[in-house]
């Protein structure tokens, strides 16, 4: 594909996610790409910015601060910044569509997250597989380490392909900002969306707690520290929204780049990156 | 260092689930035996450099067991190299040219040609005259001892080719 053709199919499709959110009554939003709080994530490091704060690695937080403010289901679409992470599926600044929805729960969103790749991708069946399927049998999981973990996931995603998977029932503590399954609470009510072994999107049926948020952000910086990673202080005034009240609802954040890069048979971000020189 | 043997990195890619730890698949060419390796690395681990060097050197000769090369830095300073650290690149060893020469704890263990050598053709089959745009091509052996498959019908003994010593294929003639 060449310069104009990738540009075209970019804005395009920019165009067509625009129009399925409008049809769907979702509003686009655009909150702060620099702000003075970041997350906890022990296995997200955020790009600081001196004197101001750091890049945002997702815009989660402030979404939520809306919708706790009393905002309907929102949209947004823009650049969000990941330090260190370059490689041929990641770049530390990319493009991000993250929407949540008031009143849906996991499974309402799955839908929808398939209706929306559709509209890019084509038509296609999306198959689901489980966290255990992928990782194994987890009854000796006492003696494997997380980061063994992490990597036979890893694996195992890149292994799902050719085809659409949702990846759901993640152990409770990989929930990050997902509520524990009400029937079961040992698996978290959190889903991921591989394509052609590639992670496209990650989303939760959003935990509302303001209490169980603070008890994950604590255990995120008990990591942090085991790793040997900066301390990262939690989000206030998220946490004061949290507060206030999130209303039940259900939210994704799905890479762009990514998804564009599979739409247009490339196997590297660099392919779909707006540099005019590849 | 990798089991206690200097290795270059060949490829090193970088895996991470969006929630979970970074890792990196590497790579590896083992630059004793030449094998490659493939190893996944937790992001943050680390390993032993090897003490390795590469330095331009002249090819002087070749006793039949050794190939020995100089420093150009003017020293005059010579190594010896194992038939195991030239066994890649004994086809495109001219003498006085310059080849870049891996030192490992001072030690001669590979021998990288430049890219692109000029040698002369000792032997092949006669030119054929006006055939020089299309139609087929011939084998041609080097001063060298190597044999180059692909080589235009019009190149004759004494001819000076440039050689691709990646592919080992036939670029053009240099002169002749």
């Amino acid at each position: 594909m060449n310069l104009a053709q990738r540009l075209r199919l970019r804005a395009q499709t920019l165009g067509a996610i625009r129009a399925f959110f409008a049809a769907r009554d979702v509003v686009e939003v655009q909150t702060p790409v620099l702000g003075p709080a970041t997350v906890t994530d022990p296995d997200i490091e955020s790009i600081a910015v001196p004197g101001y704060g750091f890049l945002q690695t997702s815009p989660e937080y402030q979404m939520k601060r809306l919708l706790s403010a009393g905002a309907p289901s929102i949209y947004q679409l823009g650049p969000v910044f990941r330090h260190e992470e370059r490689g041929r599926l990641h770049n530390p600044e990319f493009t991000m569509l993250e929407w949540y929805r008031l009143g849906f729960d996991d499974q309402q969103l799955m839908q929808e997250v398939a209706e929306l790749v559709a509209v890019v991708l084509g038509p296609g069946n999306v198959q689901t597989v489980t966290y255990q399927q992928l990782v194994g049998d987890l009854s000796d999981r006492g003696n494997v380490q997380r980061s063994e973990l992490d990597l036979r996931f890893a694996e195992a995603c890149e292994s799902l392909q050719p085809g659409r998977f949702f990846v759901v029932d993640y152990p409770a503590d990989q929930a990050a900002l997902a509520r524990l399954r009400p029937d079961n609470p040992s698996v978290a009510a959190r889903f991921e969306l591989v394509i052609d072994g590639v992670e496209i999107a990650n989303g939760y049926w959003e935990l509302l707690d303001p209490t169980e948020h603070e008890r994950r952000f604590a255990a995120d910086r008990v990591r942090r520290k085991t790793l040997g990673r900066m301390d990262v202080e939690p989000d206030q005034p998220f946490l004061a929204a949290l507060r206030s009240g999130l209303p039940n609802c259900a939210g994704v954040a799905l890479g762009i780049d990514r998804l564009l890069m599979l739409a247009q048979n490339a196997d590297r971000l660099d392919e779909v990156l707006q540099r005019p020189e590849i | 260092m990798l089991e206690g043997d200097p290795c270059t990195i060949l490829e090193n890619e970088f895996v991470k689930p969006g929630k979970g730890q970074a890792f990196n698949r590497v790579k590896f060419r083992n630059l004793k035996n030449g094998r490659v390796w493939e190893r996944t690395f937790k992001s943050g681990e680390s390993l032993e450099g090897a003490d390795v060097v590469d330095i331009d050197m002249e090819y002087l000769y070749t006793d039949g067991e050794f190939w020995h090369f100089m420093r150009t830095d003017g020293s005059f300073e010579q190594v010896a190299a194992a038939e195991s650290a030239v066994a890649d690149c004994k086809d495109w060893l001219k003498e006085q040219d310059v080849y870049q020469v891996t030192l490992w704890n001072d030690d001669p263990i590979a021998v990288t040609p430049p890219n692109f050598v000029e040698l002369e053709v000792t032997d092949t089959d006669p030119g054929l005259k006006g055939d020089t745009a299309n139609g087929g091509t011939k084998p041609a052996t080097l001063s060298t001892g190597a044999t180059i498959k692909g080589v235009p019908l019009f190149i004759n003994i004494g001819d000076i080719l440039k050689v691709d010593t990646r592919t080992g294929e036939y670029v053009s003639r240099a002169k002749g």
